[in-house]
């Protein structure tokens, strides 16, 4: 049981495929309303007022933070609710534990899948702003790797919250006071760093921001050794917050019978 | 005849719970065995660590020879497991229900597909099949359930309180299709707290109450060892007739 069955995983992913496959118009498209509004919203509105933000015109700055939120927001709905739901009510795992698939094949693929919603949102996004022309560098096509990136960041994170909880109210504890700030403070909407002067290093806390300041590099082509340090600070946490689901999967189904 | 599954001594403690406290059985090939108890008994903890969700706390399991989790992925591919409760994706149909099943196993869309309508039809839910299955009655959901659970040919086949909440026009089908798949040579396992189900169904039981086995043998043996009418009063007069809540 050591190591990984790909078929495993394989069969986990597909079978989310074939479930939203019936519900996309409920389930997958209204997710992705949210940066839209927000680039309307913000990026002509509060961007009529404001001439430059970062050196840059507001909505080609606010255009890759979007990309991150709407990547952010795909794998944490996925890993919170539909996760828990799988979990707690329909009981998925508990059916799927009794066939070949193992605890960690489970985890891997609700990842994976958490993780295909993120490139389907944050692509999206990526498109709709390029359409528009906030989105200067031909580099841009290397958001894509930092999208799966993002995506399985949160996913590990929301999996890990969600075996942990005992009720499914804590969510909204999840998104209004852990989600919801590393959004605002993300980067996104404001130079967080600026701001911060000499306490500018406790951005570098919150593991969306990194996401943020790789999509905006890639998206002027500006290049730097920061980046090599984004990409480890998202991938180590991503890891660790991986190995907390599956111990916390693993807590999970140990329980007694009821 | 070699056993299909062996226990002995086998233990779950959960903290100082001791939900199953050193029991030791046997199923031998071809048979269905009945595992009776009363609510919270120990069967569904059992039958979790037969399918290897749940390590013991002690003791030995072997399925088919093999020890339960060193060899676990091997043993699941030849195991069928209903659960107590439905677990169904209900806004999809049955053919879709199998589908995904089909895949944890790693099959292909064309084995699915012939198994699938051979069981669905077996089982009497071909007709419906392409309707979602929140349409279904309880008795078709079970029906469904089982028709999951073999979905790979298995050699054993574990039944969680099968007819718990069914009618009894549903609970006498159920019962008929299972004495079909016994027929072709499937083994069973199967948990219940109704006496005339394992009656009907079963070649041999145990009875198990707070973790441990206090009676074993045929039905009609039990009945005659405790000389009672049926196996419902050795079942009284076992487990005693207080409320288990």
């Amino acid at each position: 049981m050591k190591f990984i069955w790909w078929p495993g995983v394989k069969s986990i992913w597909r079978r989310n495929a074939l479930m939203y496959s019936k519900t996309w118009m409920l389930n997958l498209l209204p997710n992705f309303f949210e940066p839209v509004f927000f680039l309307i919203g913000l990026g002509l509105g509060v961007g009529y007022y404001i001439q430059q933000m970062g050196g840059l015109p507001y909505p080609v700055f606010l255009a890759p933070g979007l990309i991150a939120i709407a990547a952010m927001n795909g794998a944490s709905f996925e890993s919170t609710y539909n996760v828990y739901v799988r979990m707690n009510y329909n009981r998925v795992y508990d059916g799927i534990l009794a066939t070949p698939v193992n605890d960690k094949e489970i985890v891997l693929g609700e990842i994976l899948w958490a993780i295909t919603r993120s490139v389907i949102y944050g692509g999206a996004f990526l498109v709709i702003t390029t359409l528009f022309g906030l989105v200067p560098s031909f580099w841009a096509f290397m958001i894509i790797p930092v999208l799966i990136l993002t995506g399985y960041l949160f996913a590990a994170i929301g999996m890990a919250f969600s075996f942990s909880i005992p009720a499914i109210d804590l969510f909204s504890v999840y998104f209004t006071l852990f989600l919801t700030p590393l959004m605002i403070f993300s980067d996104t909407f404001f130079p967080i760093q600026e701001r911060l002067g000499s306490w500018a290093w406790v951005a570098e806390v919150n593991p969306l921001f990194h996401c943020v300041r790789l999509m905006r590099d890639f998206a002027m082509g500006r290049f730097s050794s920061v980046m090599i340090w984004d990409l480890a600070y998202i991938t180590a946490v991503a890891v660790l917050f991986h190995w907390l689901s599956l111990k916390q999967f693993r807590k999970r189904i140990h329980q007694p019978a009821r | 005849m070699h056993p299909i599954l062996t226990a002995k001594n086998l233990s779950r403690h959960f903290n100082s719970l001791k939900a199953v406290d050193g029991i030791g059985f046997s199923v031998a090939k071809g048979e269905c065995f009945g595992f009776l108890g009363p609510n919270g008994a120990g069967k569904t903890t059992t039958i979790k660590m037969i399918y290897g969700v749940l390590p013991p706390s002690g003791g030995e399991l072997h399925i088919f020879d093999l020890p339960v989790q060193e060899r676990l992925r091997e043993i699941k591919r030849r195991l069928g497991v209903v659960m107590q409760k439905d677990i169904l994706e209900e806004t999809v149909s049955a053919w879709d229900n199998m589908l995904m099943q089909g895949r944890y196993y790693g099959f292909d869309k064309k084995y699915i597909h012939e198994r699938g309508k051979y069981l669905l039809e077996m089982l009497a839910l071909l007709d419906r099949a392409d309707e979602p299955v929140f349409h279904y009655s309880g008795g078709m959901k079970r029906r469904l359930s089982i028709a999951k659970g073999l979905l790979n040919e298995p050699e054993l086949l574990l039944l969680d309180e099968p007819t718990t909440g069914l009618d009894p026009q549903a609970r006498h089908l159920l019962w008929a299709k299972l004495g079909e798949i016994k027929k072709k040579g499937t083994s069973i396992l199967l948990t219940t707290h109704y006496m005339h189900e394992a009656e009907f169904l079963c070649d041999r039981l145990v009875v198990i109450d707070h973790g441990k086995i206090i009676a074993e043998g045929t039905p009609k043996g039990l009945v005659e060892k405790y000389g009672c009418k049926n196996l419902e009063e050795v079942f009284l007069e076992l487990t005693g007739r207080d409320l288990r809540e």
